[in-house]
């Protein structure tokens, strides 16, 4: 069949796609130009992955039509997709830790066939490379290898399978602030070259920096559909995605921090590879207060977390309300009141095949009522289980869900109920609202903002500035392992910040 | 042409309703069955006498029950012993060991004597009995779970490679030291010795003549009914569950991971060590060379069947032991294997209605 050149790359239209009970997508349209950045936008469980799916071939619209380069398309299975030159960089990487990057980039594919002469496929690759301006040593194994270059490989493995139509599920949320920028430098020369991306973001400020046009869904209707970035403002975004006006700023209450809780001493500690990853830390943070702890990722922030739960071994000390914590495994600090949310929500904050009601007794399921030394009393444990669901929005058909079917921001709001539940003394918070929604962000900062004014102690590790400068008290910038200088929220300079961050000890800034 | 509908797998996304892997797993043993009934009918047999034959040699009179569940009650216990293991993501594969540590730790009762039999009141014996088999298989689990909880070695290797040792060393006992008369066995244990028969009580009631059940399948029944409220109802459950399913989230909530490796092997090795016992005390009556006919790997596949739950490893322990059996009475015997096969394969498969949900779709009106 011929078909004109069409000016668009993808046209979706009335695309409805529904599962038992939801309907995902409500006639949908979505278009995307030759070479063009188009953001697709929307709060978690939205409809975006589904519309996206879709398009790679994982699911079948119940109805409306897809055309690619003006040619409609049913496609069968992602095989179907990928023909047709659709490659999907998901959220999630598909690697093989221990082969290189070459071999991981051949996976799947019918060339070579049986005698790897690799050589010559890494020169493809840095061929390829070259192109794109995405670095990253052909022969190096994956677990080598930074987050951001594992993306690299992750959007060679699509452009090497001849893709010129890119969909990348939030890219963006497993980078540091740099990546981010390379990201983008990367995104702009595939464009250059002929390519088209779909990117599916949470972020408004990186989405008005890189894409030229935007759809917008909300709870599976488009609310925008294809209007052009330029003089979109940010509030105007946000009310797009969640329908109705964002407060930015959460209020923060003016008042006084009590006792030091947490008192930190002179700690270190390696990392997993075995680098020195703190060096000689001391901080403390008080009743009521929020101490931020800013910079750039894997500068220590995770490791200083974790020697405070006791989830990893240091020298010096760690004193909750007077009592050492370090070095003992972490049932002590959560019998001194410590509370946990951690970095990876999947990896360590749940059980993916328990349920709800599971999740929610992790660290009190010997505690009465719910529990004793021996028994559960799982009626009991239910029913608190159905008023936190309740009282902190969590969206699931019921407490008896797997946390492997519960999206981001609603597995978050899990994990900090089951935190806030056990009245901590102190809260570690890290990257609490990373990868969320602006409706889930905001609810989450409420709820750590909640805590401070009952009294908690909290530690709060981000990498948005923004989360920290309105949410802290003071905040502490840290540098391989060290902090830079702690200084006070309210007349915190950006700028000062930033030079901390990387490496400018705060009396020489 | 074209069909105009299309089946379709979809993941599920909701809550798996509750009833919902009982009738599929129910569903697939029937399945195998008529599928064992086609294959019958293509070389030349009659399925629907064999299928009447193979009930009425398991299920058909109390006697035949009363062997069915005779082959059923280490099955139960072994069964047991394997779920919980597994429910914490343990591959013990050393049940067969720890079955035979437990019948040996239970025949040095009689055979030590550890107490004077003319004297002792049966229920102290049989008591001991149980306490020396759950202990012998125990220590048969703590081995290999205190390699795994202190240097990270790999259970699979251990807990079958134990196996091996605990067969010789059985072998080694019942043909030096208490060979009867040069046989591989022990001499015949006291009568103070034997788990009660429902025929001991023939005298009073004749119904129970030749009825070999024991007093085992009650160990058994009580040992399920523990096991589940150990894992559904016990805070040691919710642990044993969640390191299982996730151990960085068990370290991060607090959980000692490394006594609990530990004591679920030992607690796996004690269920395995108490069916060993029953069989000694309650079939054979000695110990001897092959008390289990792989009793120990049969358990694997029942606490699979079963999904780990324990009342369902009684039901799905009847089913192998009803297979069993009718291996001994249908010829050619291979056909109660071409069923176990077939069953285990069906109910295998039937996963997938719990992970997906099929729907029937319209194919897409193709362009003219």
């Amino acid at each position: 069949m011929f078909s004109p050149p069409s000016p668009y790359a993808v046209e979706m239209q009335d695309i409805v796609i529904r599962f038992p009970g939801v309907l995902a997508n409500d006639h949908v349209n979505l278009t995307l130009k030759n070479g063009e950045i188009h953001a697709l936008l929307g709060e978690n469980g939205a409809g975006k992955s589904t519309l996206m799916n879709a398009l790679a071939g994982l699911y079948k619209p119940v109805s409306g039509t897809i055309k690619v380069h003006g040619e409609q398309v049913s496609f069968g299975s992602p095989k179907d997709a990928i023909a047709k030159g659709i490659g999907m960089v998901h959220q999630h990487f598909m690697l093989v830790p221990t082969q290189t990057v070459t071999e991981n980039i051949l996976l799947g594919l019918n060339e070579p066939r049986f005698f790897m002469n690799l050589p010559k496929y890494d020169q493809k690759i840095l061929d390829l490379q070259e192109l794109f301006g995405l670095r990253v040593d052909p022969t190096a194994p994956i677990w080598q290898l930074s987050v951001g270059e594992q993306q690299r490989v992750e959007i060679l493995k699509t452009l090497y399978r001849g893709a010129n139509i890119l969909i990348m599920d939030e890219p963006t949320a497993v980078l540091a602030p740099q990546e981010i920028d390379e990201l983008m430098n990367t995104m702009r020369s595939m464009t250059e070259q002929g390519k088209s991306i779909i990117f599916i973001s949470h972020k408004l400020h990186e989405v008005t920096s890189v894409a030229d046009r935007l759809t917008v869904l909300r709870k599976g209707v488009a609310t925008a559909e294809g209007i052009d970035i330029e003089g979109i403002t940010g509030e105007r975004l946000a009310e797009l995605m969640v329908g109705r006006k964002v407060i930015f700023t959460v209020e923060k209450k003016a008042q006084k921090p009590g006792e030091v809780v947490l008192d930190v001493r002179e700690v270190s500690a390696q990392n997993n590879k075995g680098v020195q990853a703190l060096k000689k830390l001391s901080l403390t943070v008080r009743q009521g207060e929020i101490l931020g702890i800013a910079g750039v990722a894997g500068n220590g922030q995770s490791e200083l977390a974790e020697v405070i739960t006791g989830l990893r071994l240091c020298t010096g000390s760690v004193l909750v309300n007077g009592e050492e914590v370090a070095n003992f495994e972490p049932g002590k600090a959560i019998k001194s009141g410590v509370a946990h949310v951690p970095e990876d929500r999947t990896g360590v904050g749940t059980a993916p095949n328990m349920t709800i009601t599971e999740n929610t007794i992790m660290k009190n399921y010997r505690e009465s009522p719910i529990g004793s030394r021996w028994g559960i009393n799982f009626t009991v444990a239910r029913n608190r289980a159905r008023e936190l669901k309740k009282a902190y929005g969590i969206l699931a058909p019921s407490v008896r869900t797997q946390a492997r079917k519960l999206s981001g921001g609603n597995l978050q709001k899990v994990i900090l109920a089951r935190e806030i539940s056990i009245k901590p003394q102190l809260m570690i918070a890290m990257q609490p609202t990373r990868g969320l929604d602006v409706g889930a962000i905001e609810s989450i900062q409420k709820l750590l903002l909640e805590q401070r004014e009952a009294g908690t102690a909290l530690l709060l590790i981000s990498e948005e500035l923004d989360e920290l400068l309105t949410l802290s008290d003071r905040i502490a910038v840290m540098y391989e392992g060290e902090i830079m200088g702690i200084l006070d929220a309210e007349d915190a300079d950006v700028n000062e910040i930033g030079l901390m961050m990387t490496g400018t000890k705060r009396s020489e800034a | 042409m074209k069909i105009p509908f299309t089946l379709r797998l979809e993941q599920r996304t909701d809550d798996v309703p509750k009833w919902l892997p009982a009738v599929t797993s129910l569903g697939s043993v029937v399945v195998a069955f008529i599928i064992s009934g086609i294959i019958l009918k293509f070389i030349g047999g009659e399925p629907l006498r064999v299928l009447k034959f193979f009930f009425s040699a398991t299920f058909g009179s109390w006697p035949v029950f009363s062997d069915t569940l005779v082959k059923a009650t280490p099955l139960i216990m072994v069964g047991l012993a394997c779920s919980v293991a597994f429910k914490m993501k343990l591959w013990n594969i050393g049940a067969e060991g720890q079955f035979y540590m437990g019948a040996f730790f239970a025949s040095l009762v009689v055979l030590i004597p550890i107490v004077p039999l003319e004297t002792t009141p049966k229920f102290i014996v049989l008591g001991l009995m149980v306490v020396m088999g759950m202990i012998g298989g125990a220590i048969w689990g703590f081995f290999p779970g205190y390699l795994k909880a202190r240097y990270k070695v790999n259970e699979i290797i251990t807990t079958l490679m134990l196996n091996y040792i605990a067969i010789y060393w059985n072998n080694f006992w019942i043909f030096d030291k208490w060979s009867d008369a040069g046989f591989q066995m022990t001499p015949q244990f006291d009568k103070v010795a034997w788990l009660p028969r429902l025929s001991d009580l023939a005298k009073e009631y004749p119904v129970f003549s030749g009825i070999t059940l024991h007093l085992g399948v009650i160990f058994g029944l009580i040992a399920a009914v523990i096991i589940w409220w150990i894992l559904e109802r016990s805070s040691w459950g919710y642990q044993i569950k969640l390191i299982g399913d996730n151990p960085n989230a068990a370290r991060y909530a607090g959980l000692n991971i490394t006594r609990n490796i530990i004591l679920v092997m030992m607690l796996s090795g004690a269920l395995a060590g108490l069916a060993g016992m029953s069989e000694v005390s309650g079939v054979v009556h000695r110990l001897q060379e092959r008390i289990s006919p792989g009793y120990g790997f049969t358990g694997i596949i029942v606490a699979w069947l079963a999904k780990l739950n324990p009342f369902a490893v009684i039901i799905v322990s009847i089913m192998f032991g009803a297979l069993i059996v009718a291996g001994r009475e249908i010829q050619p015997s291979g056909l109660s294997n071409l069923l176990q096969g077939i069953i285990l394969f069906m109910v295998i498969s039937s996963d997938v209605l719990l992970r997906y949900k099929i729907r029937l779709v319209r194919t897409e009106q193709e362009v003219a």
